[in-house]
């Protein structure tokens, strides 16, 4: 054995000496190592279950095995469409309207001379971030109820009571809205802080050429962030699939469900309420599968358009 | 030509300057709205609105919630919960990053790959849940402080922050007879306190404001953090029998009227301690997101 070791130029040797000398290394590495393989590894083979008729009481090898079956019957289901639109949509315009934002907010913020002007405004612009998915979901419901301030707005100038919370129809613009209140802010720290990476030469130079403002952010500001930009949006795009269950879940009423209920609320329900563990899985996985799809696809169509810069 | 170009340039920036405060309003007014409506007099809240007069103001929304305990106990879960979370997942982030910050770790390929893939693909929420399940941990603590306690893109962070400290100090430790440990411990984590207060801030955060984890996890009642509490009442619009009173005295309207004041006056007694805070560590925050999008 010891001369194998040395054929290869010592090198399996060598390896295992510096485990040897550097064992605290690998005692440090451990919980990390230990956490993932439980809680992240072990559930992958866990979702098996989606291939099996699956009984708890059985346990996943003695479950009798139905391949395909689950995501048969949920593709064929009659929500299946509206599951999918539903989910879609909400992360699509939700990318549309929610991405920009925190860019358009960078560019102006960046804009501002007074420094401490500036600081004050972001100040205040990062504080939704700090309040909970709960709490804005609370204040939603409080502001859009028929006895609430908006509606008062509305019937005192004539209007008649809106039910935002009950009407399907505003449900995603709400979701997207809110969800603009509460995060275009702090996203934009990261692009201000590119922004501020900005040659202040480079700058001086556009305005010497007697570029104006909308010039400048053409070709000073915008390529400056264009590669964080990419690569955030890829991101966000590959996760328009696993979208936050929480605050759908936390929005949805009896009423709106035709356009609140998304893939994931409909699989915490049919699996962890009603107990299908099977049928939820695969519902899952199929989620988790066109959300892989979807990230490859838009990392491949941003490279053609980027000259391949992508992930 | 250049005086033309600075007039639309100035306008511009007039311009500018009033959409942010058009948005900073829209930041703002909701938030100002609920202060006042937390000591707005019931009846003239419900009926009009909120009021800027003195004379129609109340605490009684704050006296309720504070002399009913269920806020308070959820408060009190929920810094323990926080502070376990923030503390077991810095220290085990740490304690992964450096390792994966020296060169020539022997299977630092390997491992990073396991901690990547896990970014990509995860089990799903229903296995997730039979394993916490069959491990025991329904209904326990751990069920919040450990299984999210690992985030790659923080372990990644810490290596990187690990990477920028020069290896020559760690020789120069070394050859001044300091073990390993030592130096780990003694010389390299006082440099990285930013790192440090970083993650811990993100983390606390993190943690004190979710309600997924505990929603499924958790069942018993004196174990439901802060935001488990503040859903039952504002979201799924069950009055808190504590902080409602005796029901006896008071006719429906009134006690409808009295449900949407202890709304507001949670709201306020939840999130007034992290939005007090924040600006504190706002310095801290930016580094954190700056340093994560660099490594992106």
């Amino acid at each position: 054995m010891t001369f194998s070791k040395y054929e290869n130029g010592g090198k399996t040797f060598k390896k295992l000496r510096y485990m040897k000398d550097n064992y605290q290394l690998y005692l440090f590495i451990l919980p990390a190592l230990l956490i993932t393989i439980i809680f992240k590894y072990i559930p992958m083979y866990g979702t098996l279950i989606a291939f099996k008729d699956f009984n708890p009481l059985k346990g996943i090898i003695g479950s009798p095995w139905i391949g395909l079956e689950n995501f048969q019957t949920f593709i064929s289901s009659p929500n299946f469409m509206d599951l999918l639109l539903n989910t879609l949509k909400l992360s699509l315009y939700g990318l549309i309207i929610g991405f920009p934002a925190p860019i358009i907010l960078a560019l102006m913020i960046h804009r501002l001379k007074n420094v401490g002007l500036k600081k004050k405004i972001q100040l205040i612009l990062y504080a939704p971030n700090f309040i909970s998915g709960v709490v804005i979901v609370g204040m939603i419901f409080i502001f859009l109820s028929p006895i609430g301030p908006i509606n008062s707005l509305i019937t005192r100038f004539g209007g008649d009571t809106i039910s935002f919370m009950t009407e399907p129809g505003y449900f995603r613009s709400i979701y997207i809205l809110s969800g603009i209140w509460q995060g275009a802010g702090w996203a934009s720290i990261i692009y201000l802080a590119a922004l501020s990476n900005v040659g202040q030469d480079l700058l001086d130079a556009a305005v010497i050429d007697g570029a104006n403002i909308f010039q400048q952010i053409r070709y000073v500001d915008w390529p400056t962030i264009k590669p964080i930009t990419v690569i955030l949006f890829i991101l966000a795009a590959g996760n328009i699939m696993s979208i936050g269950f929480e605050k759908a879940y936390l929005m949805q009423t009896a009423m709106n469900i035709t356009t609140s209920e998304i893939i994931p609320t409909y699989v915490y329900k049919i699996g962890i309420q009603m107990g299908e563990y099977g049928y939820s899985a695969a519902v899952g996985l199929f989620n988790s599968f066109i959300n892989v799809v979807l990230l490859l696809t838009v990392n491949e169509i941003v490279k053609k358009l980027n000259e391949g810069e992508g992930i | 030509m250049f005086k033309k170009q600075s007039k639309l340039d100035k306008v511009i920036l007039v311009f500018n300057y009033v959409v942010l405060a058009i948005i900073v309003l829209v930041v703002l007014i909701p938030l100002i709205y609920v202060l006042i409506a937390s000591v707005t007099n019931p009846t003239t809240l419900v009926n009009s609105g909120i009021s800027f007069n003195p004379l129609k103001w109340t605490f009684q929304g704050y006296n309720r919630v504070f002399k009913d305990g269920s806020l308070l106990l959820g408060f009190r879960n929920s810094l323990f919960y926080s502070s376990a979370f923030s503390v077991i997942s810095v220290v085990v982030t740490l304690f992964a990053g450096y390792p994966l910050s020296r060169d020539g770790f022997v299977g630092k390929k390997f491992i990073m790959t396991i901690f990547l893939i896990t970014m990509f693909f995860s089990g799903g929420l229903i296995p997730t849940y039979l394993l916490v399940k069959n491990l025991n941990m329904l209904d326990s603590v751990w069920s919040i402080l450990l299984p999210g306690s690992i985030n790659v893109m923080n372990i990644i962070l810490a290596r990187t922050y690990f990477q920028s400290i020069p290896n020559a100090l760690r020789e120069a430790a070394i050859i001044d007879g300091s073990s390993e440990m030592q130096y780990f411990f003694k010389i390299l984590l006082p440099l990285c306190k930013p790192i440090i207060a970083v993650l811990v801030l993100y983390q606390f955060v993190a943690q004190w404001n979710s309600y997924f984890d505990a929603m499924i996890y958790l069942k018993s009642a004196a174990l439901q953090p802060l935001q488990i509490i503040l859903r039952s009442i504002l979201v799924q619009m069950q009055p808190n029998p504590g902080m409602m009173g005796a029901g006896s005295a008071q006719d429906a309207a009134q006690r409808q009227q009295l449900a949407e004041l202890l709304k507001y006056a949670c709201i306020v007694v939840s999130s007034l301690p992290l939005l007090l805070m924040y600006p504190f560590f706002q310095k801290y925050f930016e580094k954190g997101v700056m340093m994560g999008s660099i490594k992106g």
